[in-house]
């Protein structure tokens, strides 16, 4: 086993540990505090597909994370209030099923991702920041605009959504589908950066030239690792929505693209267990400097600043040394 | 509809494009010389907002206010150069955008911990105050055909700069080749201090005349990064010609596009729709615009060399 094994296994347990040792010790909202770690993590894994492993720097993956937090929002909504979502030209209704929402978060980010990535995909460098944050701002925009669902106020979701067989009012299950779903996305992740598509993206971060001189089109293979890593934050951004029963347009502005870009440079960028490490500690950080001042904004920039100058490689890298390839 | 509304809407979008341009030129100045994405840039937009109402509300004078903007942001932007930034030049550009991310964070939170969190105003000078007639029966204010009046006159002083003068020249040898100038002896460090400030400086005066239309707070600038942010790219990143086109396309484009799409729209689908969807489609415009552009012209309409 390798120190970076270790130190995954370690952040793993860490996570998992949290919330109960915050019931043990009476503290139960640390449980929430743990549970906001899994998601934020959850969306900076998906981000982390593309900008980790295939040198993609979405700075607009909030679109994504705000789609999800939306889809949970509209669905619960017209659950709620037992309208149907379409009537014509088949009746669709909306759905408080966890489950279901997950995969219409999902569907619905991948159907935006593949036109965004296929018009971003394009451009390069500073190009595909600044397009990826338009598309964002777009979205964002056309969120404030259209009254339909809150607009500018956002949308509140009365009762969180339910899985089948748990009660996820109670604070540790809730936890724990956050966390399973983590594990899984953190799961196909490592599969799939060992996987043939794996090798491919990353060899195209490195030399694109060369993969596309061996036959292999590097476009078609970033669009695949941009839109899987929308769906995953997607998910995220319903989760996220679920966590605070509440969806608004601040989930798609381009401070919190910003913030999931931080999650994973403060993790470890391209590591595996970059996003969590990244989670546990800006989520910390933010409680930490918030419990002491009203200006941990302040601080905290100054932490990421010496982060970005002093810590190259993040958390991971800090305590596990550098990648043993490129 | 009246021509005078329509050229009244026509020269607002002017304005914000003249104002976007200010902004644009300094990012695009940094971009095409360093290599940089500075995200602080609408922080350093703020501060010269700050500073003008600051200053003009102790002197009551907004002169000297305006004075104040362009030495706090070109001071803001040398200090954050020297202590920050020039760490940043040889790193990738993930790193640039945690950086500069960071340096809003602390610029925004020092700015309310100084100024406290609500909005300060600042007047329009006596000197401009007032409607001028325009031909074709438009009155139209002094105070925004003023700023379009600054905004052509840096745009002609920043060509005259980069064409006509020896710091130009050595700009626009860094843009092609820093190595080569910094062998031939021209200070190379010094040099980007000083486009730095000078990209500032006019992020500053910006803020400071847009703070005596609009209130002056913490987080205003980030709209407007990213509205420049878009006119580069729209333009072409590291051409001052691309941004002054950028800008102008921009500015006219949201503001047309606000002032005509809900009136279009009513005529083809019921005003009742019309207001919703017009007002949604108007704020997405000039990001189509910007999308459209790029998927034709991937480097912008006016690609520096390289």
């Amino acid at each position: 086993m390798t120190r970076e094994t270790v130190l995954n296994a370690i952040l793993a347990l860490l996570l998992l540990a949290l919330p109960f040792a915050a019931n043990a010790a009476g503290e139960p909202f640390y449980v929430t505090l743990a549970t906001r770690m899994a998601v934020l993590a959850l969306a900076a894994a998906g981000l982390n597909l593309a900008l980790g492993f295939g040198g993609l720097v979405s700075f607009g993956h909030a679109a994504f994370f705000g789609i999800g937090g939306y889809a949970a929002g509209i669905l619960a909504a017209h659950a709620f209030n037992a309208e149907p979502l379409l009537s014509w030209p088949f009746e669709i209704g909306g759905s408080d099923q966890m489950p279901v929402i997950w995969l219409v978060a999902a569907l619905a980010c991948g159907l935006v991702a593949l036109p965004i990535g296929a018009i971003s995909l394009r451009t390069s460098g500073v190009y595909f920041i600044m397009i990826t944050l338009a598309f964002a701002q777009m979205i964002f925009y056309f969120a404030i605009s259209w009254p339909s669902y809150g607009g500018q106020d956002g949308l509140s979701i009365t009762l969180r959504n339910g899985f089948p067989g748990l009660n996820t009012m109670a604070p540790t299950s809730f936890f724990l589908v956050c966390y399973g779903l983590l594990m899984a996305a953190l799961l196909l992740s490592w599969r799939l950066r060992d996987s043939r598509f794996g090798a491919a993206l990353q060899a195209a971060r490195q030399n694109e030239a060369r993969v596309a001189a061996v036959g292999i089109d590097p476009l078609k293979i970033r669009l695949a690792a941009f839109t899987i890593s929308a769906m995953i934050t997607g998910v995220a951004g319903a989760l996220f929505a679920d966590l605070t029963r509440f969806v608004s347009p601040s989930m798609l502005s381009w401070q919190m693209s910003g913030e999931l870009i931080v999650l994973i440079i403060l993790g470890g960028t391209g590591r595996l267990f970059g996003p969590v490490a990244g989670a546990i500690l800006f989520v910390m950080l933010e409680f930490v400097l918030g419990g002491m001042t009203d200006r941990w904004q302040f601080f905290l920039g100054l932490i990421l600043l010496g982060v970005v100058l002093f810590a190259r490689g993040g958390v991971v890298g800090l305590i596990a040394g550098r990648p043993r390839h490129g | 509809m009246q021509t005078a509304l329509v050229i009244e809407q026509l020269l607002n979008g002017i304005q914000f494009g003249v104002m976007l341009f200010l902004m644009a030129a300094g990012l695009t100045l940094i971009f095409g010389v360093m290599g940089l994405i500075n995200l602080a840039h609408g922080s350093l937009y703020m501060i010269g907002a700050f500073a003008c109402a600051s200053v003009a509300a102790a002197t009551g004078s907004f002169w000297l206010g305006l004075v104040a903007s362009l030495a706090a942001a070109a001071a803001a932007g040398a200090i954050v150069e020297v202590t920050v930034i020039r760490r940043l030049y040889e790193r990738d550009h993930l790193d640039q955008v945690l950086a500069t991310f960071a340096l809003i964070l602390i610029f925004s939170e020092g700015t309310r911990w100084l100024f406290g969190s609500f909005p300060l105003y600042l007047n329009i000078p006596s000197l401009l105050q007032g409607a001028v007639a325009l031909p074709g029966g438009v009155h139209y204010p002094l105070y925004r055909l003023a700023i379009i009046g600054v905004g052509l006159a840096v745009a002609l002083g920043l060509y005259l700069l980069i064409g006509r003068t020896r710091l130009g020249m050595r700009i626009r040898a860094g843009e092609s080749d820093r190595e080569m100038i910094g062998a031939l002896g021209v200070d190379i460090s010094t040099l980007y201090t000083v486009v730095f400030a000078l990209g500032a400086a006019l992020a500053g005066l910006a803020g400071a005349m847009v703070g005596a239309l609009q209130s002056v707070e913490v987080g205003m600038g980030e709209p407007v990064l990213i509205l420049a942010f878009v006119v580069i790219v729209i333009g072409g990143i590291g051409s001052i010609k691309g941004a002054f086109v950028g800008a102008l396309l921009v500015g006219i484009t949201d503001t047309m596009g606000r002032f005509l799409l809900p009136g279009m729209l009513a005529a083809v689908i019921g005003p009742a729709k019309a207001s919703g969807i017009g007002a949604a489609l108007a704020s997405m415009l000039i990001y189509i615009v910007m999308a459209l552009i790029l998927a034709f012209r991937p480097k912008g309409l006016f690609a520096a060399q390289g």
